[in-house]
């Protein structure tokens, strides 16, 4: 099923979920950022393996477990193509974004010393936040921040100004959920190289709208969900470059990641079990991959193109009416736009907008010091995905409209 | 009147209403048009802090009569407040501890009830029950 030109019809088809209704209105799934829904392959291959292949992996001599092994290993392996990784043992399954975060902030950071610099950005998402904080207490090491400006661009020159022999990790996001913001990672990535720290990308809003490639961008980490890229909740992906995670100690223990265990003493397992430990989320890594086979069915330059014009379209709507500042101007920005009406609350424009059945995201975004350096306490965050249309967006201007005026004080 | 009595007459009035913007139109009105809480009350001692609104309440009984001011930077959530202020003002804190509130779910807005929802509203609601709970005798 190649989609070779990006056909929109046939690509909504492909999600049975835009086909329900909201309080009585066609669905208007404008909450991306959050969550994106699943095309019917990945619900059938979730539906399948429980119908048809469930067994324990990795431990079995019995066909179905051998089956089971075979279509995780054979997912590790597509999401291997598709990020481009030079190794398999390199794509650890994890719970999601968060969880590889907090892998690395552990395991990686128990390599760390007193003094030593963590880089991180003024727009990150509160979990490529909390788990350096925690990282920094544990170890006495010191949290630096490149700081960011009004248009929602990170300012690289001060960035530069902070590097130095002291920084031992760089740990910023791809792309802003609550800005969009597509940030120049290439540059953050060589220029912590210069200085030998390690750079972590928070991929979590990147892969569903640009194409990645680890080794091009030359990231030690690339962390994302599942569930975000079409595929299932519960899982995700940690990237890692094999020569730093064989140095890196176990995370958690248990079995899987074992090699030989006695009473007292245990030595542990090869990548990528090492940091596998326990019964994984088999048919969510298995649906990740039918998620990834998806994503290379899309035509992915008709796609970015796309989601490309709804930002433009929408933008310009939304410009033309009174009292709307939009939140996010990079000039580098992916489908996404936070924005306050004057004198009305997000709260009440969610509401009302969700009993026309548009589901927007209302509040902070998990990005508390981005409202802060805004001074506002949340947004109203419209994000679009590649299923999303002109029409769509058109519906919500409207409702806008009709709901603005109501709400005024 | 009763509690009983104040929530049939709310359902009532909501009964007119078969389009649910006309709803909460009304609700924006109710939410609009009353002055909640006096200003030197709205400090950070009498805020009750939602992830999507925040909520202010100050209580006080006046003669084994609760009375209740409230506030919300959110105007739905203020016209929620506003009707149930109307229900429970004046009562006994005996009364107000108990009240079940049913007329939220007749009237079709539970869902702003709800503790996911997080607009500080379930929290106001417990809030006014503690208050009265620390007045009955
Ligand atoms: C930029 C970014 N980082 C991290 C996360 C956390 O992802 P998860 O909750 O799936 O672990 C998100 C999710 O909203 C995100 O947008």
């Amino acid at each position: 099923m190649q989609i070779n030109k990006f056909d929109i019809a046939k690509i909504r088809a492909e999600f049975p979920i835009l086909k329900r209704q909201v309080h009585n209105k066609p669905l208007i799934y404008f909450d991306n950022g959050a969550t994106v829904q699943k095309p019917q392959i990945v619900i059938d291959r979730i539906n399948k393996y429980y119908t048809e292949e469930n067994a324990n992996i990795h431990r079995g001599v019995h066909h179905l477990s051998q089956e089971a092994t075979s279509a995780y290993e054979t997912a590790r392996k597509t999401i291997q193509d598709y990020l481009g990784a030079q190794h398999e043992h390199e794509i650890i399954f994890t719970k999601g974004t968060t969880d590889g975060i907090n892998l690395v902030a552990y395991s990686f950071g128990e390599l760390l010393n007193a003094g030593d610099e963590i880089i991180i950005s003024a727009m990150e998402h509160h979990s490529n936040i909390v788990p350096w904080q925690m990282l920094c207490e544990r170890k006495n090491c010191t949290l630096r921040i490149i700081p960011m400006d009004t248009n929602g661009e990170l300012d690289l020159a001060v960035y530069e100004q902070l590097l130095s022999e002291k920084t031992k990790l760089v740990a910023v996001t791809h792309i802003s959920n609550a800005l969009g913001t597509i940030n120049d990672v290439e540059h953050i990535i060589e220029k912590a190289h210069q200085f030998g720290a390690k750079v972590l990308i928070d991929g979590a809003q990147a892969i569903q709208h640009i194409p990645v490639d680890v080794q091009t961008l030359d990231c030690d980490f690339y962390a994302f969900s599942g569930h975000k890229i079409f595929g299932p909740t519960g899982v995700g992906v940690l990237y890692g470059k094999s020569e730093i995670l064989n140095k890196m100690p176990p995370y958690q223990g248990g079995g899987d990641m074992i090699k030989e265990v006695t009473l007292h003493k245990t030595t542990y397992n090869e990548l990528p079990h090492k940091f596998e430990a326990g019964t994984p989320n088999i048919v969510g890594g298995i649906a990740l991959g039918t998620a990834f086979e998806f994503l290379q069915t899309l035509d992915m330059e008709g796609l970015e193109k796309h989601e490309h014009d709804l930002l433009a379209y929408a933008t310009d709507a939304l410009k033309n009416m009174e009292g709307i500042t939009i939140y996010g101007q990079a000039k580098n920005k992916t489908s996404v736009i936070s924005f306050l009406v004057d004198g009305t609350h997000p709260y009440d424009v969610g509401t009302l907008l969700d009993k026309m059945g548009i589901a927007v995201r209302t509040g902070h975004h998990c990005t508390q010091p981005i409202m802060d350096f805004f001074g506002i306490p949340g947004t109203i965050r419209a994000s679009f995905a590649c299923y999303n249309n002109k029409e769509e967006i058109d519906i919500f201007v409207k409702a806008l409209h009709r709901i603005i005026p109501l709400l005024k004080h | 009147m009763t509690i009983a009595d104040k929530e049939q007459a709310i359902i009532d009035e909501f009964a007119i209403y078969d389009d649910w913007m006309d709803k909460y139109e009304y609700i924006i009105e109710l939410g609009k048009e009353l002055p909640l809480i006096a200003a030197n009350y709205k400090t950070d001692d009498r805020l009750i802090k939602g992830c999507q609104s925040r909520v202010w309440l100050h209580a006080e009984n006046n003669h084994g009569k609760m009375q209740f001011t409230a506030d919300s930077d959110a105007i739905i959530t203020k016209g929620i407040i506003a009707l149930l202020i109307r229900v429970l003002n004046e009562e006994s804190p005996a009364q107000v501890a108990k009240a079940e509130l049913g007329f939220i779910k007749e009237i079709g807005l539970q869902e702003h009830l709800s503790p996911t929802r997080s607009n500080g509203l379930v929290s106001m609601v417990k809030q006014m029950k503690m208050e009265a709970l620390k007045n009955v005798k």
